[in-house]
């Protein structure tokens, strides 16, 4: 008899299922608009120009060595990420009241944030603390939230079907009746899975009702970069609410804008009133750093600080971002006019409105089993495609197969 | 008004903090016998030199790129690395019953099969069930298992602090009397931070109560081929409890045996009863993996994987493990030596008895207090000594030190 006997079979994950099933077909044309990876034109990974670069320069640097990193992670790498997010002229940074935890990736940032919080906000004890995360959302925030001890994690409104945009009044309705000191998980930029942001006006009312009624803003950060092309762009949410005076946290991913998906490098930037502050924060994070992974991996964190702190790396890496980006706008732009030139019912201008690796289809679940079963193309059961996964070899195909999908099945 | 207001000042992670004012500390013959890391004869830190090897071949292969990895880690790394703790002709390897899952580092691992464990093991809802940690253990234990949710973490004699040696009457006395399915943290060899590890004989007694009274063995093994030199030795415990039929843990570092602090290599070994429980507990594991980390990093995998399953790459590691073993055994024995020398009173065999990485060498605080502020020699307040830390140019001033200490501070120091 085993002592894992009673453990019951967990279901996996599904976007990665999905791949499993992509890589299982066996079907020549079959295309993978699953999982939330860059591809290049010719369908492949893209390990980026200047990331290759560096990592030779790490592996030839001989005042390099692989002890222990500081709890909190490579020094360099945390405040060179925190710049990127804030600015290198960001007030709150010279203030001495911004902070960060290298983390594994933006889950491990998230993860940390959230343990930090339900410990110390609110009062000591906040498993009731409300949290609010979009309605859709990345699936894993739920899980990252209620593992990290939060019993009433909530949806807020935000994507309307019916317009395929954002449900702004429902968001504010929601802001507004959320208990006081609720805590907000919100998209910087490039919402996934809908790719739909608020306008920077948008932005502005969402901030006066969140400081008005004390709510806590909890940034996910993944697509820096990779969304318009332009950090600075990109980060124009984060920057707007540390300049109305809001403590926060960014979990920031390099996954995306580096490529370095497998490396997991995040940031879990902190943002308090004052330096005395924050220093008590992060004498809290290391303890709860210390008994998750003890310290974080090196590798990826010495390639992103090398590279965004030297200012030709920094150029060059500004170049492959965009280069992710424009192809990406590309595919966007192409994939509605072919749709539209096809005729196909319904409007099409959401998917080059939509921004970031993302787009919300508005297929509807028989839609997508007609895609996946009948024509081989993968994506999730919401609709959302990974707009990395065109090419413009398939891009026909896949415009034919939408067509096919939108007009054969109701 | 901040809403971290209410945060209280952490105290900081003791091993970390003497670290930081040995540092700090401009005496010129300042030692740190501190943080458990390798230093070479000149008190530096040493890269592996078929690590560096590896590190170059991984940069300058092409077909290798940064896509996630699996939830579980690299497959790889995850078998090589099992078939390292439990030997290349395992029959539970054979049997379809082991599995892995690559993790951050032993912590990592620790904390991976604690979160399982108290989600899964003996029904659903494990915070009650006890945790038993060795009396001393690595600091950290307590911090894993009780923020994974276990509310009973307890300890169970192990140092016989007179005897200097290990406590096993009472160590056994504990197995019987514990809750049946209680859980044991082992250290699998080169106990921290004593040193002390149990006989073959006593491992076997120790194997027969556990297996009687249903308790669940979860290894800790963060020196295998670093404590004796040799893998095979390092793991005989470890061995012996999978041929017992034990369903049980193994929470593996590579941080010290490849050097690889800092790319948080670690893989927790799981051995089940038949492959279908196996599955199940994997699929859980993946479930526990996403929503801490996602997926785990690559680097360090790939240099450990790469490594230990070339022959060639693989033969060239065991060196550099014997190469660190073989320095730490010398610096015990020259310690040893010079101590018997000068006449130190008390009795110093338990330097060159203990194995691995450290020794507990009966210091009490006051000497300890003693050592490191009129001496400069830093080592934790427990008497715990990191023999990495010991050099042949150190040495002499180390042993007049401790002489010093033990002749001038008896109980009371001021």
């Amino acid at each position: 008899m085993s002592v894992f006997g009673e453990v019951p079979q967990a279901p996996p994950v599904a976007v990665f299922k999905l791949t499993a099933d992509f890589r299982e077909d066996s079907h020549p044309q079959k295309v993978n608009l699953g999982v939330g990876a860059y591809r290049t034109d010719d369908c492949q990974p893209w390990v980026l120009p200047v990331v290759k670069k560096v990592e030779r320069l790490i592996v030839e640097d001989g005042s390099l060595n692989h002890e222990y990193l500081p709890i909190l992670g490579l020094p360099e790498f945390r405040a060179a990420a925190s710049k990127v997010a804030l600015g290198d002229d960001s007030a709150a940074i010279q203030e001495g009241r911004v902070g960060a935890v290298q983390c594994l990736g933006g889950t491990g940032a998230l993860r940390i944030g959230a343990d930090f919080l339900r410990r110390w906000y609110n009062g000591s004890n906040n498993t009731a603390t409300p949290v609010y995360v979009s309605a859709p959302t990345w699936e894993n925030h739920n899980g990252v939230f209620g593992d990290a001890g939060f019993k009433d994690i909530r949806p807020y409104h935000y994507w309307d079907a019916a317009k395929r945009g954002l449900d702004l009044t429902g968001l504010l309705d929601d802001l507004e009746k959320a208990p006081e000191h609720s805590i907000f998980v919100l998209h910087a930029c490039a919402h996934n899975p809908t790719g739909t942001d608020p306008t920077q006006e948008e932005w502005k009312t969402i901030a006066e009702i969140m400081k008005r009624r004390k709510l806590f803003a909890f940034f996910d950060s993944a697509y820096q970069g990779f969304a318009s092309g332009d950090l600075d762009k990109d980060a124009w949410a984060i920057r707007f609410f540390v300049s109305e005076g809001f403590e926060l946290f960014i979990a920031q991913s390099f996954s995306k804008n580096f490529g370095l998906y497998n490396e997991r490098v995040g940031n879990l930037t902190v943002v308090a009133k004052d330096g005395d502050n924050l220093t008590r924060t992060l004498s809290q994070m290391e303890k709860i750093v210390r008994t998750t992974w003890s310290n974080p991996p090196s590798q990826g964190a010495r390639i992103v600080s090398r590279t965004l702190t030297s200012p030709e790396l920094f150029a060059e890496w500004k170049g492959n971002v965009k280069t992710m980006a424009d192809r990406v706008l590309l595919m966007r732009s192409q994939l509605r006019s072919k749709l539209e030139a096809l005729g196909t019912p319904g409007t099409w201008d959401h998917i080059t409105q939509q921004i970031g690796m993302f787009s919300f289809t508005g297929l509807n679940p028989k839609q997508v089993e007609y895609l996946i079963t009948e024509k081989h193309v993968y994506l999730m059961a919401s609709g959302r495609i990974n707009m990395c996964g065109l090419t413009t070899k398939n891009i026909d195909y896949i415009a034919q197969s939408i067509h096919e999908a939108v007009t054969k099945v109701q | 008004m901040s809403v971290f207001r209410d945060v209280q000042q952490a105290a900081p992670v003791a091993v970390f903090k003497l670290t930081q004012d040995f540092n700090n500390d401009p005496f010129p013959n300042k030692v740190n016998l501190g943080v458990g890391a390798y230093r070479t004869d000149e008190g530096k830190p040493w890269v592996l030199p078929v690590v560096k090897k590896v590190e170059k071949l991984i940069v300058h292969d092409d077909r290798l790129n940064h896509e996630y990895l699996p939830i579980l880690g690299l497959p790889e790394f995850r078998s090589s690395a099992s078939k390292i703790a439990l030997g290349d002709d395992s029959p539970a390897i054979r049997e379809d019953r082991v599995g892995a899952v690559q993790c951050l580092g032993g912590t990592g691992a620790l904390k991976m099969g604690a979160e399982f464990l108290r989600r899964f093991y003996n029904g659903n809802n494990n915070t009650k069930t006890p945790i038993y940690v060795s009396a001393p253990t690595w600091e950290n234990h307590n911090g894993v298992f009780n923020n994974a949710g276990f509310e009973d973490v307890r300890p169970y004699k192990y140092w016989d602090a007179e005897k200097r040696g290990l406590d096993l009457a009472g160590f056994l006395s504990d197995l019987e009397s514990c809750p049946e399915r209680s859980i044991f943290v082992l250290h699998a060899c080169a106990h921290n931070p004593t040193g002390t590890d149990p006989t073959q004989e006593q491992w076997k007694k120790i194997a027969e109560v556990m297996m009687r009274r249903k308790l669940f063995p979860f290894f800790d093994s963060a020196y295998q081929g670093f404590a004796s030199g040799n893998l095979e030795k390092d793991a005989w415990a470890v061995r012996y409890f999978v041929s017992k039929g034990f369903e049980m843990f193994c929470a593996q570092s590579f941080s010290k045996n490849f050097g690889l602090y800092n790319e948080r290599v670690g893989n927790l070994t799981i051995v089940a009863r038949d492959s279908d429980n196996l599955k199940r507990v994997l699929s859980q594991m993946e479930k526990i993996v996403r929503i801490t980390w996602s997926n785990p990093p690559s680097q360090g995998a790939r240099v450990v994987s790469l490594t230990l399953t070339s022959p060639d790459l693989f033969s060239e590691w065991k060196d550099n493990v014997k190469t660190m073993a073989d320095r730490v055994l010398l610096m015990r024995a020259q310690l040893r030596a010079k101590l018997e020398v000068l006449g130190t009173p008390g009795t110093w065999n338990h330097i060159t008895d203990q194995i691995g990485m450290f020794s507990f060498t009966g210091l009490n605080p006051k000497q300890v207090e003693y050592m490191i502020k009129e001496k400069h020699v830093y080592l934790m307040a427990s008497g715990r000594i990191n023999m990495c830390g010991l050099t042949s140019k150190n040495i002499n001033y180390v042993a007049e030190s401790i002489h010093e200490a033990v002749t001038k501070v008896a109980a009371g120091y001021c």
